[in-house]
């Protein structure tokens, strides 16, 4: 049931992160660990800000990954079907990891900025920094 | 600036939907999940297959929403529950070829270490019946080795997990009544009478 009522924020926030052609792995990656960590959730803590921590995790390990083996970071490629949001990907996938993540977790996550500073290891202000400066960019290039 | 940003980067996506189910066919064929449901269309109405490990576990009437049944089923069997109509499909398979009369037995396993011994007892029991034949309260309950349990007998039949595939509409009253049926009493006389016994 998280699936259904969160798969399409995590794969956004996902494109956000990763781009296109690695959504795809991050959310088979971010949905079988939050299968096998589900018995584990707390009650009172919400699903989607711990789904977006997860895939979090998993953007960042895939950039690491990227990084390593030389290829390109972010990789978004031309099969978007909606040309007119297609320069908002590219601006969104142009961002800097943590200005990205924080956007992609604030307007995609829905995320608060302390559930943001938790899911990317920073202080809230860090968080709130990170999106002023993402959106500034943002702003600037569209 | 910030609202288009907004409304582009929150507008649904139709790959989301295709990873999702992706993710959960995969989940379930490896097991990662616990449990796969379906939903499919019959003469008697939508119906709720999941299945586990072991094999079947649920087959039910889907007369309530989807989402409270699968709420109460997460919450007595797993949570790890998934949709995926191709894990389901071999039992999907042979409730189409029953409802449309080519089928008489029924051969996709099921989970019967789901239910108490008692119920067990009394359902392989109920599983026996042939095709087209009917026993009653007392019968079963004799062939389940509990001779005065006939009550028990009902209740475990009342509660029985796999509707259909189990046959307990081919349970009737010793008088040759009717009883009762879950599903409602309808759907137990068009289930007699696709099996080719006129209703009594």
């Amino acid at each position: 049931m998280l699936l259904e009522h969160h798969s399409d924020a995590v794969w956004r926030a996902l494109r956000a992160m990763v781009g296109v052609q690695a959504a795809e792995d991050c959310f088979q990656e971010t949905f079988l660990a939050a299968l096998r960590a589900y018995p584990r959730l707390r009650p009172d803590s919400s699903p989607r800000a711990w789904l977006m921590t997860i895939a979090h995790n998993k953007a960042i390990d895939h950039l690491r990954r990227a990084a390593r083996d030389q290829v390109a970071e972010v990789d978004d490629a031309d099969v978007d079907p909606a040309p007119r949001d297609e320069t908002i990907w590219q601006a969104v996938a142009a961002l800097p990891p943590h200005q990205r993540a924080a956007v992609a977790l604030r307007f995609i996550g829905d995320l608060s900025h302390r559930e943001i500073a938790a899911a990317i290891g920073c202080s809230e202000a860090a968080s709130r920094r990170s999106l002023h400066d993402g959106l500034a960019t943002l702003r600037r290039t569209l | 600036m910030s609202d288009q940003l907004a409304r582009a980067l929150r507008a649904p996506v139709p790959q989301a939907r295709a990873a999702a189910r992706r993710f959960a066919d995969r989940a379930a064929a490896e097991h990662d999940a616990d449990l796969a449901y379906a939903t499919i269309p019959s003469p008697l109405g939508e119906l709720l297959l999941v299945a586990g490990v072991r094999g079947l576990t649920q087959m039910h009437y889907l007369d309530e929403p989807l989402d409270a049944t699968l709420a109460v089923i997460a919450d007595r069997h797993s949570p790890r529950i998934v949709e995926s109509a191709a894990a389901l499909d071999p039992w999907r398979r042979e409730l189409d070829e029953y409802f449309s009369g080519t089928r008489r037995r029924f051969e996709a396993p099921l989970d019967w270490e789901q239910m108490s011994p008692f119920q067990r007892a009394v359902l392989r029991a109920t599983a026996a019946i042939p095709y087209g034949a009917t026993s009653t309260y007392t019968g079963v309950a004799v062939a389940a080795g509990s001779p005065h349990g006939q009550r028990a007998a009902g209740n475990a039949l009342g509660a029985n997990p796999l509707a259909i595939i189990v046959p307990c509409h081919r349970v009737l009253r010793s008088g040759g009544g009717f009883g009762g049926y879950t599903g409602g009493l309808q759907r137990k006389h068009y289930l007699l009478e696709l099996e080719g016994l006129s209703a009594a």
